[in-house]
């Protein structure tokens, strides 16, 4: 559904979809078949296409890296169990990803979380835009630049640091669908929030972050 | 052009832009967004801006596995296989 309706999406200025995302997900069922009929190199395979991603995730639960590397380990054994009860209903990812979340709740040090934001107020400080609401001190202009030159800039370290600033829940919702590209379907699947509050959370972490590249480079 | 009767001011815009990305702004309000950034280089800039901050944290990747950590996972497969007979 949330493919559908990217794809249906038209506009000025939309960010350009994974196209790979289809790719993907046939990828990990035609594995998942695999595993299915025992296939070692499969398993193997999905560990390797997933792992980042989930301990990424599983970070945003426990204390350290290595729980977080156990955590992993544990969700794999989970899905090894079972894999024979997977109906498919859902994409593999998300369901994996259900099952990684649900691991890390309670090894975790955090309490399963609230519906808190983590932060409110305006996304961009209020002391830019004049009584009317127009900007008065604008966001400068930098986006001409090519992607790789503001790689080049060592901007990925700045996001790096951005994204591990942000409250935890913006956090995660940002690495599910900027980095890992999920849907925002399927974050609410694997967070178990609604589409509002996908939307109200992915917004802050993504204005943070623009503000963090706009401070990197030396804007206001 | 920053402002009209029945428009959106740059303030509000910034807090639209997500909900506009996702395609979750009502009809209505999509067409009054759609007016501000055709009159506003700043809205445009920083709509922008949004999509070139999506698309460099899209760019983040972090390392493969690495072969010692394919053979542990290569190892609880076994393990499992063991187990589960």
């Amino acid at each position: 559904m949330g493919l559908i309706a990217a794809i249906a999406v038209v506009g000025l200025g939309l960010p350009r979809r994974r196209t790979q995302a289809p790719v993907l997900l046939d990828e990990d069922a035609e594995l998942v078949a695999r595993l299915r009929a025992g296939e070692e190199q499969a398993f193997v395979a999905l560990v390797s296409r997933h792992h980042a991603a989930m301990v990424r995730l599983a970070g945003s639960y426990v204390a350290s890296q290595a729980i977080a590397e156990e955590v992993v380990q544990d969700t794999w054994m989970g899905v090894l169990r079972g894999i024979d009860g997977f109906a498919g209903r859902s994409s593999f990812r998300t369901w994996l990803l259900r099952i990684l979340v649900n691991r890390a709740t309670s090894t975790g040090v955090r309490e399963r979380r609230s519906i808190a934001v983590g932060d409110a107020g305006p996304v961009v400080d209020s002391s830019r835009f004049d009584a009317s609401g127009a900007w008065m001190s604008p966001p400068q202009h930098w986006v001409e630049e090519s992607e790789d030159r503001l790689l080049a800039q060592g901007l990925s370290g700045d996001i790096q640091a951005a994204l591990e600033a942000l409250p935890v829940r913006q956090r995660e919702v940002v690495l599910l669908r900027d980095v890992d590209g999920l849907s925002g379907h399927e974050v609410c699947d694997v967070l178990e929030i609604s589409e509002a509050n996908q939307r109200v959370l992915l917004h802050r972490g993504r204005s943070h972050l623009r503000q963090a590249l706009e401070t990197a480079l030396g804007g206001a | 052009m920053f402002w009209s009767k029945s428009g959106l001011v740059c303030q509000e815009m910034v807090e639209l832009i997500t909900d506009y990305l996702e395609d979750a702004l009502p009809r209505s309000q999509r067409r009054r967004f759609e007016a501000h950034i055709a009159g506003c280089e700043h809205c445009t800039e920083y709509l922008e801006q949004m999509r070139v901050t999506i698309t460099l944290t899209g760019r983040l990747r972090a390392e493969d596995l690495t072969p010692a950590m394919r053979e542990e996972f290569t190892d609880l497969y076994r393990r499992w296989r063991s187990q589960s007979g």
